[in-house]
């Protein structure tokens, strides 16, 4: 294999290249999509799921699985809805409150060695129960100043790639490039060598969960300001979608092994490939197998693609 | 002039007699409306669908139209009907309409459509976004009538049964809380006891049998409809007086109300939402394309069903089904026409 198309750069590439299949074929099908207009409407929805898939990245970085996420976003979409929009002052500390208790959840996951599948699913009751008693019936109002900022119309990029690429952005330098991400890292490829190494891991457990905390948060913000209002169960799908974008997006169950920007694009890879069934007139009963098959698809390269890495 | 008072079993009657005439429409002959659907699970959405087609497929074939494609989403979810119904927006559909899976959730998608110069009309589950037009069924009305109905039947008044639907389903309150309204206005009347029956006839069945035994002599029973064949089962497995049941348009209500009349002369009414709203509200989203002037909130009278119009009812309802009734473009004018 030549230089330039070694397996690791094939890895990398091989969510971008899905991306562009996707979307080439969304642009054969439906020309009208391929303008300042028919981007945004397309892609819009794709923010608030890209933010959720960080947080699960996050988590799935330390070896963990969070099956809580889209409860959680649920629940932060309404308090977003509901008390940082009546008195910003109880939002904020609210919402502060669900980054810390994801933190604390962090720390008794690692302190008492528990499954996080099995914690993060009771959770997940904890947070629709929450959800309701904030807001027992849909409604509520995006904050103005977060209903202004999804709506943003910049001159000639839509505003939903530059968010999708800032977003990639910040966590690439954060996690992929700093000296503490190469530890945050290390603790979920190699816990033992990291706490021998004088780390500890309860801070870097903490931290993690922390993160995916505040990018539930955000992810939770973002949707209630496209939505303009909240519902206890309105992002319930989040959960497995962000699994899903995170592995589409070269992320790994056995922890240390993910990508910020590849998580980014499995989102985004994921809401077109509704979009591109939806154009395709197929009936709405394939759908979801039909989703699930192009997943398959392309794990499956990515597995041909690790043999290659073994063989060689 | 409040629409949701007219009794529409003339209508209704005169939908199913005629045949569908409709006439060219040069004005939205090249225009595209889609049906964004959010749940097609129970035997009520089937017939909405199937009405859809059946009426729209005519629309289409006869010029009205150019297209009317119905999208159901696959998992009742509001991110998902949102994610629809911006690719409907993409699709360059001219009209969408919609039955939503929240009232407010998809208020962003609904604007962005507006914005795009899109009309929306939603029904059943409707939006609240301003920009859009909200074809409503009166609920409130249709427990109100219940007890209207069963005081003139009961002049001395007694005591009610209510058989709820589903707990935290908006529809829920909105009926029980018409029935509430109307025994407050009928004191002869007093609710005895109320249980949850989740618009289901096996549910009902045991909810009733449970609660009889604590309860004497009832004299009518106010549903939701999917619920009165159930109650009837429970009253006769305990051996007391059949009360007037209320029955909610479903055909194992029908069939037993028939046997019932043919054997004893028994008499009640029947009142439910027929499912073919959807073809009101296609053609509501045809005439706002057509450039008449709607106005954005209507009321969808409900379907009731009397001891004269039972037999020709139960049969025009399918095995399984619910009684319906579909729309022609004259009578969607004539809803409008009635909302100005």
């Amino acid at each position: 294999m030549s230089r330039f198309l070694t397996v690791n750069t094939m890895r990398t590439l091989l969510p971008a290249l899905s991306l562009a299949a996707i979307l080439a074929a969304i642009f054969y099908l439906q020309p009208r999509t391929m303008s300042y207009f028919g981007l945004n409407l397309l892609l819009n929805l794709a923010i608030p799921i890209a933010l959720a898939t960080i947080a699960q990245m996050f988590i799935l970085c330390v070896n963990d699985l969070d099956l809580s996420l889209g409860a959680f976003v649920s629940l932060t979409a309404c308090i977003t809805a509901t008390w940082l929009y009546d008195t910003p002052v109880l939002g904020v500390l609210a919402l502060a409150g669900c980054v810390l208790a994801y933190a604390a959840l962090g720390a008794l996951i690692h302190l008492r060695n528990l499954p996080s599948i099995v914690v993060t699913l009771g959770m997940s009751f904890v947070w629709v129960g929450v959800a309701v008693l904030i807001l027992p019936t849909p409604g509520g109002k995006a904050p103005e100043w977060i209903r202004a900022l999804m709506t943003l119309k910049p001159a000639l990029i839509p505003f939903p790639i530059i968010a999708a690429v800032v977003i990639a952005i910040i966590v690439h330098f954060g996690l992929m490039k700093s000296a503490a991400g190469v530890v945050l890292r290390g603790a979920g490829g190699n816990p033992l060598s990291v706490e021998r190494a004088g780390w500890s891991l309860l801070r870097i457990k903490v931290t993690m969960y922390a993160l995916s905390g505040f990018f539930g948060v955000l992810s939770g913000m973002a949707l209630v300001g496209l939505t303009t209002s909240a519902d206890a169960n309105i992002a319930e799908r989040y959960t497995l979608l962000s699994i899903a974008g995170a592995i589409l997006g070269g992320s790994q169950f056995v922890g240390g092994r993910v990508s910020p920007i590849g998580a980014v694009i499995g989102a985004v890879t994921l809401l077109l490939t509704g979009s591109f069934l939806s154009f395709l007139r197929l009936n709405p009963d394939w759908q979801i197998g039909a989703q699930g098959a192009i997943l398959i698809l392309v794990l499956a390269l990515r597995v041909l693609i690790d043999r290659s890495d073994k063989r060689s | 002039m409040k629409f949701t008072k007219v009794t529409v079993v003339g209508a209704a009657l005169a939908c199913l007699l005629s045949s569908v005439a409709v006439p060219a429409f040069a004005d939205t002959a090249d225009k595209r409306i889609a049906l964004s659907n959010n749940y097609a699970g129970n035997s009520w959405r089937q017939a909405m669908l199937t009405s859809w087609e059946k009426v729209t497929g005519a629309a289409v074939s006869d010029g009205a139209v150019a297209a009317a494609d119905a999208f159901t989403t696959a998992e009742n979810q509001v991110t998902e009907q949102a994610a629809q119904i911006q690719n409907l927006i993409l699709q360059g559909y001219d009209a969408i309409v919609i039955n939503a899976a929240s009232p407010e959730g998809l208020n962003g998608a609904v604007k962005e459509a507006c914005d795009a110069g899109v009309i929306v009309v939603s029904f059943d589950g409707i939006v609240t976004e301003p920009c859009a037009w909200r074809i409503a069924v009166d609920f409130h009305q249709m427990g109100k009538t219940q007890v209207e109905y069963l005081a003139g039947r009961l002049p001395d008044g007694g005591n009610l049964l209510e058989i709820r639907g589903l707990a935290g389903v908006f529809v829920d309150d909105e009926i029980s809380g018409g029935i509430h309204e109307g025994v407050a206005e009928n004191s002869q009347f007093s609710i005895k006891g109320s249980v949850h029956g989740d618009w289901a006839q096996d549910v009902s069945q045991k909810a009733v049998a449970g609660i009889l035994p604590s309860l004497s002599d009832i004299k009518g029973v106010v549903t939701q409809g999917g619920d009165g064949y159930g109650a009837a089962q429970a009253f006769k497995a305990a051996g007391r007086d059949m009360p007037i049941i209320v029955m909610g348009n479903r055909h194992d209500e029908l069939t037993w109300w028939k046997e019932q009349k043919d054997a004893n002369g028994y008499e009640t009414m029947s009142v439910s939402i027929a499912p073919g709203v959807s073809t009101l509200a296609f053609w509501v989203a045809q005439q706002i394309l057509d450039g008449k002037d709607v106005p954005k909130d209507l009321t969808v009278p409900f379907l009731s069903i009397s001891q004269d119009t039972l037999e020709e009812s139960l049969e025009n309802t399918q095995a399984g089904g619910v009684a319906n009734v579909e729309y022609s473009q004259e009578e969607a004018q004539g809803v409008i026409a009635g909302a100005m």
